[in-house]
């Protein structure tokens, strides 16, 4: 038993990293545009499209074709910012934005069964399949990668809000967007920027998840859940919560699906109500967060 | 767990609409049509079917065989002189909507005639409803014991499955794992099963029969139907070190997800079987790469090089509308074509599409044709004469292997050769 405990959170670790990346650009755009991109899933899924092309089509290595799809995906974050989240004012912005990106997720859906069809694909490349022998564990290379650069990931982006002009301009936004256009901010620009780089980062998870699973255009509505949860957990806003959180939930899942796989996804979910009962900002809450 | 169970519609030019009608082609194809034919009202068929969400590949797919059954019906005149037509609604892999669309299908669009949606989790409440209003649901993937047994079924007897039934999936394959010496016999068994009224059956009979033969269970686990990760129960699976694993699967994804946590634990069974996933043709060797599905195995009623006059004329009307190759076919696409050929028979037998009748003349005890195979139901609508044959994948061919004695088997490649990689 303890071995399998061992193995279920080593698993759980390595599973959280693929999760992370898919979530911090979701957790990114909320907490500078109070935004809940419901497309999020899809974009995942259109990532790992854009990654299976490249790589069949052009024979470009997995990693290499990132340098393509991450400039690619900011674009579309760009796009669909200023075609549909930029008329979305006042207080119902945050409510509004739910259809708004759902309206992008069933339209890149639609997109997406038009040029691929139904059919299940993946993502290859020999580090994909192959793993390494550490201390009796056979660990896939895809998944350690995968966590590094969920942890990359998450501490250049703390670097860019933290560390950079853009980046107070990005925090100013978030605390307060009339104040920030009063001091000069160019909030439009911020916006659209901030969720261009939430969209890009995602290039990089749906790379990840598409090496990790067979994918078809309906593969976001599985995601998408998970993902909200995973940073309503982390705290909405929190970069750093989004890790944490999908750590949280993989090696939940992964100890409780020893005993019972039925019964490891409602233990998460059940975990995460009683966190939300006593923190009702998460994690790393919303306000904690912003005030760094 | 998921977020909303609603799909957009994307493949079908009307698929904003959720209506499709396939307004059966070229009747002029046929010179013997007279202009009273042609004036005669269409049969109208209703099928609710998954054309987007998790089972949309097979739905599609089943889609396929219906429409190409229509096309050969229209160009042979139709069926009693009548054109077919279809209207499909998309029940976008939900239950729920699938009863949905049953209800839209026979109160509001008036068919003539329903066919059955893709899966036994879709089947069986879609087949309740048409049982209310005394239909029969003439189906092709609904062949779990959960549909047989609705108390609609038992009291109005109106499901009628043209495949096999589903419990009875694996004994080819267990009858052959016992008939090995000792000492080839796999030792271990597990048995990862999705939670699905399609998997369950099966993989129990198959646990009990390979138990009973001395084949120790060293994992027996029913998996949630919306698997989050398959990655940890399947390492889970490679820790025990079992030399059979017969998973129960309902799609290509969980299948993949197994194949790939396998080669990345260093883990080969000497046997490895799915019900279904493997099935998909192309589809799935899309998903696992043709040399990595060699040696895995799955049983069905039909493949693309069945041995059978009809099947063979589908498949090469499949090609050639289609193209690929035979073993590209989906086996749904077979079991829709089948559903057609069976209603055309009934339709032909009892001159209309009374649904009374044509549920008392499928009662009967006549031996229909298919290209499946013969097909005669039971009070409950299961066939009675049903081939079931265990298919591996073999550099790219999905090879009939099993029953050993059966036209058309081959040799089995056993134990599994390694992963390509």
């Amino acid at each position: 038993m303890g071995r399998e405990l061992y193995r279920a959170i080593v698993d759980g670790i390595l599973y959280g990293g693929v999760y992370a990346l898919m979530a911090v650009g979701l957790t990114l755009i909320f907490g500078v545009l109070d935004i809940i991109n419901i497309a999020q899933g899809i974009l995942v899924v259109l990532a790992a499209y854009l990654s299976y092309v490249l790589s069949v089509h052009l024979h470009l290595e997995l990693f290499l074709g990132l340098l393509i799809t991450i400039p690619v995906m900011f674009l579309v974050g760009v796009a669909i910012q200023v075609l549909f989240m930029r008329r979305l004012r006042g207080r119902e912005r945050t409510s509004m934005s739910l259809l708004a990106s759902y309206a992008v997720m069933i339209i890149i859906e639609g997109i997406l069964y038009l040029a691929f069809g139904p059919d299940y694909v993946q993502l290859n490349a020999s580090y994909v399949t192959s793993s390494v022998h550490v201390l009796g564990f056979y660990l896939p290379y895809i998944y350690l990668y995968g966590f590094g650069l969920a942890v990359a990931l998450v501490a250049a982006l703390y670097l860019m809000l933290y560390r950079t002009t853009f980046g107070r301009s990005l925090r100013a936004t978030m605390q307060d967007q009339t104040a920030a256009r009063l001091v000069g901010i160019d909030i439009n620009r911020v916006a659209a920027l901030a969720f261009g780089i939430g969209v890009a980062v995602t290039a990089v998870g749906g790379m990840v998840f598409g090496a990790t699973n067979a994918f078809n255009p309906n593969s976001g509505y599985d995601l998408i859940s998970r993902l909200l949860a995973i940073i309503i957990l982390g705290g909405m806003g929190s970069i750093g919560g989004a890790l944490a959180a999908a750590l949280f939930m993989s090696v939940t899942e992964a100890i409780v699906d020893i005993w019972s796989p039925t019964w490891s996804v409602v233990v998460f979910y059940a975990a995460l109500v009683v966190v939300l009962t006593f923190r009702p900002q998460g994690l790393f809450g919303h306000r904690e967060a912003r005030a760094q | 767990m998921r977020f909303h169970r609603t799909r957009f519609l994307p493949i079908t030019a009307a698929g904003a609409a959720a209506v499709t009608i396939l307004a059966a082609c070229s009747s002029g194809s046929s010179s013997s049509s007279s202009s009273s034919q042609s004036n005669k009202k269409p049969i109208t068929i209703g099928v609710s079917v998954s054309l987007t969400g998790d089972f949309s590949a097979d739905g599609q797919a089943f889609q396929r065989g219906y429409n190409l059954w229509a096309s050969d019906v229209n160009k042979g005149g139709g069926i009693l002189g009548r054109q077919v037509k279809f209207i499909y609604l998309d029940d976008k892999s939900d239950p729920t909507q699938g009863s949905t669309n049953v209800q839209q299908l026979i109160s509001s669009d008036h068919v003539d005639m329903l066919f059955g949606p893709f899966s036994s989790l879709i089947t069986g409440p879609t087949a309740t409803v048409a049982a209310r209003y005394g239909f029969a649901m003439i189906e092709g993937a609904g062949g779990a014991p959960a549909v047989f047994n609705t108390p609609s079924n038992k009291a109005r007897h109106n499901v009628f499955d043209v495949s096999y039934p589903i419990v009875d999936q694996y004994d080819p394959l267990t009858a052959w794992i016992k008939s090995l010496p000792a000492g080839q016999r796999p030792a271990t068994a597990a048995y990862p099963i999705v939670d699905n009224p399609f998997t369950i059956p099966p993989e129990q009979r198959a646990q009990g029969q390979l138990e009973a033969a001395g084949v120790k269970t060293v994992y027996s686990k029913v998996l949630p139907e919306e698997l989050p990760n398959a990655t940890s129960d399947a390492n889970q699976v490679a820790a025990s070190g079992a030399q059979a694993v017969l998973l129960g699967s309902v799609d290509v994804p969980t299948v993949a997800a197994f194949m790939k946590a396998f080669q990345q634990q260093h883990y080969n069974p000497k046997i490895l079987a799915a019900t279904a996933g493997p099935d998909q043709g192309a589809a799935f060797l899309k998903a696992v790469g043709k040399a990595n599905a060699t040696g895995v195995m799955t049983a069905n009623g039909w493949y693309g090089g069945y041995d059978n006059p009809q099947s063979k004329k589908m498949v090469q009307e499949y090609i050639a509308k289609y193209g690929g190759s035979p073993s590209d076919i989906n086996s749904d696409v077979a079991e829709g074509y089948s559903v057609g050929q069976v209603a055309a028979q009934a339709i032909h037998a009892t001159g209309g599409t009374n649904q009374a009748k044509i549920i008392q003349y499928l009662h009967s005890g006549v031996t229909l044709s298919s290209v499946q195979g013969p097909v005669q139901f039971n009070s409950l609508g299961m066939n009675t004469k049903p081939v079931i044959f265990v298919f591996q994948w073999q550099n790219g061919n999905y090879a009939q292997v099993l029953p050993a004695n059966a036209a058309g088997s081959g040799n089995i490649q056993f134990p599994k050769p390694n992963w390509a990689g």
